[in-house]
């Protein structure tokens, strides 16, 4: 039995990973005509400002309608400013740029002359603020047309009526209103008391402007915070420090379910500046997802002496069922199980009669540890909870709404009493979408009456997250006598998310990322997962279990393409077939995920991926022939929808050293907003995607995390990563999908299959030894 | 506690503070100086960086008591306007993602270049081994202190 996860069901969009098909794609947006006062709530406007909203339908987990409050708001101020109210958290993809940029081209305004805002997490306001999962460009993009095409429109209204003109002999550009032909025009700003009054054009009546004629979308715009960042002035959520304040940090249990028995706390309260010693009540088993861990906080004047107080700390713990849990020996058991049936989540054809007719089987077992997210910013939030229970938050969170839920739920009151202020994120990766630590900073902040900053230690940090899971795999191939591919089975077996001490296999969710939508043409597949029992907190890694899913089939494929004799970009195109849209259809037990979209509005399209692995091929020049101590290797997946192909070429320096000199990406993500932010995506995803291939994993002994800091688990650092990283973007009027997640889950394999082809040597465990 | 008079961006502050409270907490807690950033509290990711007498230091793992007279400069002080070579090369290369580990990135690679203004590729891989970045901004860095050392 999975433990009930009542948040998931409520916040339905953090179920992304987890699985089920309850997250929330926008289905319909409104454009309205807002309130100067519902702005001003959240920022300033400039006198005389006209402003519009945009509401925002999605679905909810039955299928039902959900309208949220305008979700966006953009203004146009008589100081011919347009100020866009962004509403995603920023945590390194460029989001809070993105989202705008669609805005104001669709508008025709003056990038320049546009003020970028970021909203609070209230979710009755702006509907679902998760920045999980790759999903805000693909959710947002056409309800951020829809709202700059309806300013844009009236803005032509009202200069038409100024010209005596038609509508449609004006157009927009940089902030102006111009008459087409003639070298008249009119800013935005004078003309804002005539939209003030004027009707909101019917979205019928509303032509977006040609793709062609866009400025900003599809090319490289830089960051809106780039230069605060260079200057140190940027706020994350450690920045924001209040009157009064005190900063906690927590020591808290070891093993996971741990209860406190006893601490002594004299030696802590002895130190300069500590103030005061709190516990925190935790849940025990089942951890939960949206709850702290049971500690003891300690409370001062600065941080060091926090630090100095929780190491002088005494407790007594009741370690509970987890203190015997070893990983390694976790991970066997697990690998031994992929050898008996599991529980078929997809079948065609009759793969157990392929194998008994085939000509040759190859049986492969992959394995992957635990990781940490290991964000360079550690876990830390600000809360100021006063005396009538209400409470105001700062926080680094990908998932707003989910933590002013918690926290309303902890201090016992409404959620309209919980203001949260999103703060930058120094990156999130999934771990941030957790709300515990923001919880924590709101128990505390109650318990000590004054605003309290907790700051989680990297030592916090690597010993108490909500892990990557680690993974056992199977996969069977078998060939008939030509040689040819007739039948895969992939067993898969790790830690659900939300799973506890009870055996459960992993969501369906889980399998639909890179496991059971394996696209290619043999004739008998068969995928079997398995069941596992968590001991710690899992959640969801950049691509989640796409990483160990694509792991384990590309790196197979290779090897079956080896045996076959035949080139493996070659085999990936003929595996591929024809170009059609894969629906699974009578094939998977239960739904397909497909990340939340209808299979219809994003189809498995064949078409797409050979395109992109064409394009590897070629920019790459994958047949080139590389000089001794040099080998290509090559990978494909799709995952949030992108479709990416990826070759890694290695080397050995002259010490030895394994060397990444050059990366190839071929992305198809639909229509690329940001192109610069694109690129810069797919650059970070390979380093990410190095750290997890080559360096890092967290292993448990008696329950406890074994890698401390950073001389434990280890993130490449700059002589490691990969040299040049060479990111190909194919023009696509498609919609557009994420970018954030798919380039980690090819580059582990194309790596992989690129060291065996230089060293003859194949890797099939994670970290790689050599 | 104690009473130290330090000198950071050419002012000189006054703090009091315990002998082994590092660096990095006298500028973010007691001084409000929030440029300089919190990764690892052990000198092994560098988001600390700061200068000492033009030293790049680990100010994470740098006792207030150990800085004497020694002149601090924090991101906050590198210059006025953000136009310092490297911050513009920072900018026109878009090199920030999270952000996070930038101002110790940014610092960390002044230092370097202070001493060495034209380095090859292989030398500032050295000199920023000990930054790290987990958004992998590794390239573009790279890139920026190549473009900054051209207009140095
Ligand atoms: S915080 Fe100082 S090196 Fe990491
Ligand atoms: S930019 Fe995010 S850690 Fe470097």
């Amino acid at each position: 039995m999975m433990p009930k996860l009542p948040f998931l069901k409520k916040h339905a969009s953090t179920s992304l990973s987890t699985g089920s098909s309850t997250f929330n794609p926008v289905d319909r947006s409104e454009i309205f005509r807002a309130s100067r006062r519902d702005f001003l709530k959240i920022g300033s406007l400039a006198a005389g400002g006209f402003v519009l909203g945009v509401n925002f339908q999605c679905s909810g987990p039955k299928g039902e309608l959900i309208t949220f409050a305008p979700n966006v708001f953009v203004s146009i101020g008589s100081d011919n400013i347009v100020t866009i109210l962004a509403h995603r958290s920023e945590m390194g993809t460029g989001i809070r740029t993105s989202l705008p940029m669609i805005v104001a081209d669709e508008l025709g305004a003056d990038w320049s002359k546009v003020k970028i805002m970021q909203a609070e997490g209230d979710e009755d306001k702006y509907g679902n603020q998760n920045t999980d999962g790759s999903f805000s460009v693909r959710m947002f993009y056409e309800p951020m047309k829809k709202a700059g095409a309806t300013a844009r429109h009236m803005l032509m209204q009202a200069a038409a009526t100024e010209w005596g003109v038609a509508p449609s002999e004006c157009d927009t550009e940089a902030s102006h209103v111009v008459l087409k032909g003639s070298s008249k025009k009119i800013p935005f700003g004078d003309l804002v008391s005539q939209i003030q009054t004027m009707e909101i054009p019917k979205p019928e009546s509303l032509v977006m402007k040609d793709f062609s004629s866009y400025k900003l979308v599809g090319t490289d715009v830089p960051i809106f915070d780039a230069k605060d960042i260079a200057m140190g002035k940027a706020k994350f959520g450690a920045d924001v420090s209040l009157p009064n304040m005190l900063i906690a940090v927590v020591q808290r249990s070891p093993v996971v379910g741990a209860k406190v028995v006893s601490y002594k706390d004299e030696n802590a309260l002895a130190i300069s500046g500590v103030k005061k010693v709190v516990k925190i009540d935790g849940p025990g088993l089942p951890a939960g997802l949206d709850q702290p861990l049971e500690g003891i906080a300690v409370l001062a004047e600065n941080t060091w002496a926090a630090i100095k107080g929780s190491q002088a700390l005494e407790i007594e713990w009741d370690l509970g069922p987890n203190q015997t849990y070893n990983s390694a020996n976790q991970l066997q058991e697990m690998l031994k199980s992929t050898s008996s049936s599991g529980t078929v989540k997809r079948e065609r054809g009759n793969f157990n009669q392929a194998k008994s007719s085939s000509g040759k089987i190859i049986e492969k077992t992959y394995l992957a540890p635990f990781y940490a997210h290991a964000t360079v910013e550690p876990p830390a939030a600000i809360a100021d909870v006063k005396a009538d229970g209400s409470a105001e938050i700062w926080a680094p969170s990908q998932h707003p709404q989910w933590a002013r839920g918690a926290v309303a739920g902890v201090l016992g009151v409404d959620v309209s009493k919980v203001r949260l202020n999103v703060t930058l994120l120094g990156g999130g990766f999934g771990r941030k979408s957790k709300p515990d630590y923001v919880v924590e900073a709101a128990l505390l902040s109650k318990a000590a009456g004054v605003p309290v900053r907790v700051q989680w230690t990297r030592e916090c940090d690597l010993h108490h997250d909500y892990y990557h899971s680690q993974s056992a795999q199977r996969i069977v191939a078998t060939l008939d006598g030509a040689g040819n591919l007739t039948g895969w089975n992939h067993h898969t077996v790790f830690p659900a998310i939300g799973a506890g001490l009870d055996a459960a296999p992993p969501s369906d969710g889980e399998l639909d990322l890179g496991c059971r939508d394996f696209p290619y043409d043999v004739p008998n597949i068969k995928i079997e997962a398995h069941e596992t029992t968590a001991h710690t907190r899992v959640g969801w890694l950049r691509s989640v279990s796409n990483i160990h899913h694509a792991f384990a089939i590309c790196t197979m494929l290779d090897e079956i393409a080896e045996t076959r004799g035949i080139d493996p970009i070659d085999q990936a195109l003929q595996l591929l077939g024809e170009d059609k849209d894969i629906t699974f259809a009578g094939e998977m037990v239960g739904d397909y995920g497909n990340y939340g979209e209808k299979i219809e509005d994003f189809p498995w399209s064949t078409a797409r991926m050979k395109k992109v692995i064409q394009t590897v091929a070629e920019k790459s020049n994958w047949k080139q022939n590389l000089s001794a101590g040099k080998a290509m290797g090559f990978a494909a997946h799709r995952s949030f929808l992108t479709y990416v192909a990826c070759v890694v070429m290695v080397e050995n320096d002259a010490a030895g050293n394994l060397i990444i000199p050059e990366v190839h990406y071929v992305v198809d993500c639909g229509i690329g907003v940001n192109t610069d932010r694109i690129r810069s995506q797919f650059e970070g995803g390979a380093q990410f995607a190095t750290s997890l291939a080559m360096t890092s994993a967290i292993t448990f002994e008696n329950g406890k995390v074994q890698q401390n800091n950073f001389d434990t688990y280890k993130i490449i650092r700059m002589p490691q990563s990969p040299k040049k990283i060479h990111v190909h973007i194919v023009p696509s009027m498609e919609k557009p999908t994420g970018v954030g997640e798919p380039p980690v889950p090819p580059f582990i394999p194309a790596l992989a299959n690129a060291i065996y082809k230089l060293s003859g040597k194949r890797n099939y465990e994670l970290p790689f030894k050599a | 506690m104690q009473n130290y008079t330090l000198s950071i961006n050419g002012k000189s502050q006054d703090v009091t503070a315990s002998e082994d409270m590092p660096l990095l907490w006298v500028l973010r807690d007691l001084l409000d100086m929030k440029g300089t950033k919190f990764g690892c509290g052990q000198a092994l990711c560098g988001a600390c960086t700061v200068h000492l007498d033009g030293e790049a230091v680990r100010s994470c793992s740098l006792p207030i008591s150990q800085v004497g007279s020694g002149k601090i400069t924090t991101i906050e002080g590198l210059s006025e306007t953000g136009d310092h070579p490297l911050q513009k090369a920072w900018v026109d290369h878009v090199v920030p993602q999270c952000g996070y580990c930038q101002s110790g990135q940014i610092m960390n690679a002044a230092a370097f270049l202070a001493k060495n203004p034209s380095p090859s590729e292989s030398q500032i891989e050295s000199a920023m081994e000990g930054n790290l970045c987990r958004c992998g901004t590794y390239n573009r860095i790279k890139d920026a202190i190549l473009t900054a050392s051209k207009s140095l």
